[in-house]
């Protein structure tokens, strides 16, 4: 509670910065206007004809706030010019490569975990595999996809977000899976617990502070991924999209509304996350 | 035929090795460390190479992996330039100052309690978002060339790089700031001489992640108009023509660049922070 203060205050400088920067950066076409029909303006005036533009260079927040109020209450959700539409377009992509990205980052760790031959061979490359930039292989995966007649768009943003976000739940589930110490290992072994016993009983429980730490990192990375898929694609459907066609067409506050709900999905989905952990760890009395 | 056999048979024969290694009394040594590993990669190769050869799969939707190495070999040139462009120009000059900026902003942040309350949270919850999406915006600030690639990376190196850094300043414990104290040094002594070498690990947390983020950032940024060179411009307009084993020439140069960009920052890492527990065992 103590930060509330500290947080706000933050926030109104850099609203307070963005208006500076907006009247800076549309200033400029304002002038040329002016000049144009020949009118002298006074500084109050300037400033008022840069935080109305229609195609400023940098929007306003109120602007780009109204703009969000417009697309998403004021429109039929069923719209395609709702932004609760395209949003749920990507939040869907979003989860299907979300559970994607767990299953593979899950199952790789149980195998790295339980078997030399796994952990020799396959773990170099997975620390290696993040610093390769998947969203290169954005457009071909399109591609190809459409060559084998997969038509659906969910497909390729899926599996783009799933690369992007199995990384950080497989190191997190290690780590997870390897936290009970020897002790209540060699516990497990006095019980004569199997495998699976102490699988289930000991380290499965033990890992879920880690999984749900690295799950938050996750989603984000799964959304990003997602948004990703969508921007270079032509997709038709998603806030990516959504961009994307307000760069190409419409006006730059297109982008931004879009920019401003992929913000607001993404402090979602992790604020989601955190509340399934906290309970999750609450019932297990894992809660610190 | 003769293709897919001997692609599972190899497959076979590596997997048998590999077990073998691993349960061998060589195991722990350095040749075995990194040969299975080795040997896994080619045998992913191999397969992929059967596979698609065996199976008559279409180049148009996977080539195998001799025709992406002839048609890398054949475009060296075009991949350097587009290399210089994206890699060197675009991610390399973003990397620097997003990741200076960053770092003097948290020193400057960390100066001031009300500052890193206020900041941290907003600086953790901005690095989560998907910030990738000003591309667009900044390539209609700063033009097609690589300066519009370069801040796209900026702004997306910023954060973590901030965040980091400011938890790396109170890495430095109690006890060793009182005792930096009882010597009579001053802030900026505590700063250089403590607080700054305590929070090299989480430095370099950041820069480690920030290398990804700046070859993602640049060849993105990229799609949204550029030359008629770089990755980017590269891997989408060949994408379109469909001829993919030039794309795959690009990801392997992306991935190449990936890697040795981590690897270079984890050298300097582990020289930077010998004294570390994560470097020492």
């Amino acid at each position: 509670m103590k930060s509330i203060v500290p947080i706000l205050s933050v926030l109104a400088a850099i609203t307070a910065i963005w208006y500076a920067g907006a009247i800076w950066m549309n200033s400029q076409w304002t002038l040329d206007q002016a000049k144009r029909a020949g009118v002298e303006l006074t500084l109050p005036e300037i400033v008022k004809d840069t935080l109305s533009q229609e195609r400023a260079r940098l929007p306003a927040p109120h602007q780009v706030l109204a703009e969000l109020w417009r697309t998403t209450v004021e429109k039929k959700i069923t719209s395609k010019r709702s932004l609760v539409f395209h949003g749920w377009v990507t939040l869907n992509a979003t989860l299907w490569g979300f559970a994607l990205g767990v299953a593979i980052g899950l199952s790789l760790a149980i195998a790295i975990v339980y078997s030399r031959v796994m952990d020799l061979s396959v773990m170099p490359w997975a620390i290696i595999s993040p610093t390769i930039p998947i969203v290169a292989l954005a457009p071909m995966i399109i591609v190809v996809m459409n060559a084998i007649g997969v038509q659906d768009r969910l497909v390729p943003k899926a599996i783009i977000s799933a690369y992007l976000c199995f990384f950080p739940i497989l190191v997190g589930m290690i780590k997870g899976l390897r936290a009970p110490d020897q002790m209540q290992l060699d516990l497990m072994k006095t019980y004569n617990a199997n495998l699976r016993q102490s699988f289930w009983k000991l380290r499965l429980p033990s890992s879920m502070p880690y999984l749900f730490t690295s799950m938050k990192i996750g989603i984000a990375a799964a959304l990003v991924g997602t948004i990703v898929g969508e921007l270079p694609t032509g997709a038709l459907r998603g806030l990516g999209a959504r961009i994307l066609v307000g760069d190409q067409f419409g006006p730059p506050i297109r982008i931004w509304s879009a920019l401003f709900a992929a913000a607001i999905l993404a402090g979602g989905l992790v604020a989601t996350v955190g509340l399934i952990q906290r309970f999750t760890l609450k019932r297990m009395g894992m809660s610190r | 035929m003769i293709w897919l056999m001997g692609a599972i048979l190899f497959w076979a024969a590596a997997v048998w090795l590999n077990v073998w290694l691993a349960r061998s009394r060589f195991r722990g040594t350095r040749a075995v460390r990194i040969f299975v590993p080795f040997l896994f990669g080619v045998t992913l190769l191999v397969l992929w190479e059967g596979l698609v050869r065996g199976l008559n799969v279409s180049p148009i939707i996977l080539p195998p992996p001799t025709a992406i190495a002839a048609r890398f070999a054949a475009s060296t040139g075009v991949l350097w330039l587009d290399f210089v462009q994206t890699v060197v120009k675009g991610a390399l000059s973003g990397y620097l100052i997003g990741c200076l900026a960053g770092f003097a902003i948290a020193i400057l942040v960390d100066m001031s309690v009300f500052l890193q309350r206020g900041l941290l949270p907003i600086g953790n919850f901005v690095a989560a978002l998907p910030i990738v999406g000003i591309a667009p915006i900044l390539v209609k600030w700063y033009g097609f060339g690589w300066e519009s690639k370069s801040a796209v990376v900026v702004v997306m190196v910023f954060f973590p790089m901030l965040i980091n850094t400011v938890q790396g300043l109170r890495a430095a414990e109690p006890m060793q700031r009182d005792l930096m104290h009882t010597y009579a040094a001053g802030y900026w002594k505590t700063l250089l001489k403590l607080r700054l070498p305590a929070a090299m690990p989480f430095v370099f947390n950041g820069l480690k992640i920030a290398t990804t983020l700046a070859l993602i950032g640049a060849i993105v940024a990229e799609y949204f108009g550029s030359p008629i060179y770089g990755m980017g411009f590269r891997i989408q307009s060949e994408a379109g023509r469909l001829s993919l084993d030039m794309v795959w020439a690009e990801i392997a140069v992306a991935a190449i660049a990936g890697s040795v960009f981590y690897g270079v920052i984890a050298l300097i890492e582990k020289g930077v922070t010998f004294w570390h527990p994560s470097q020492r065992g």
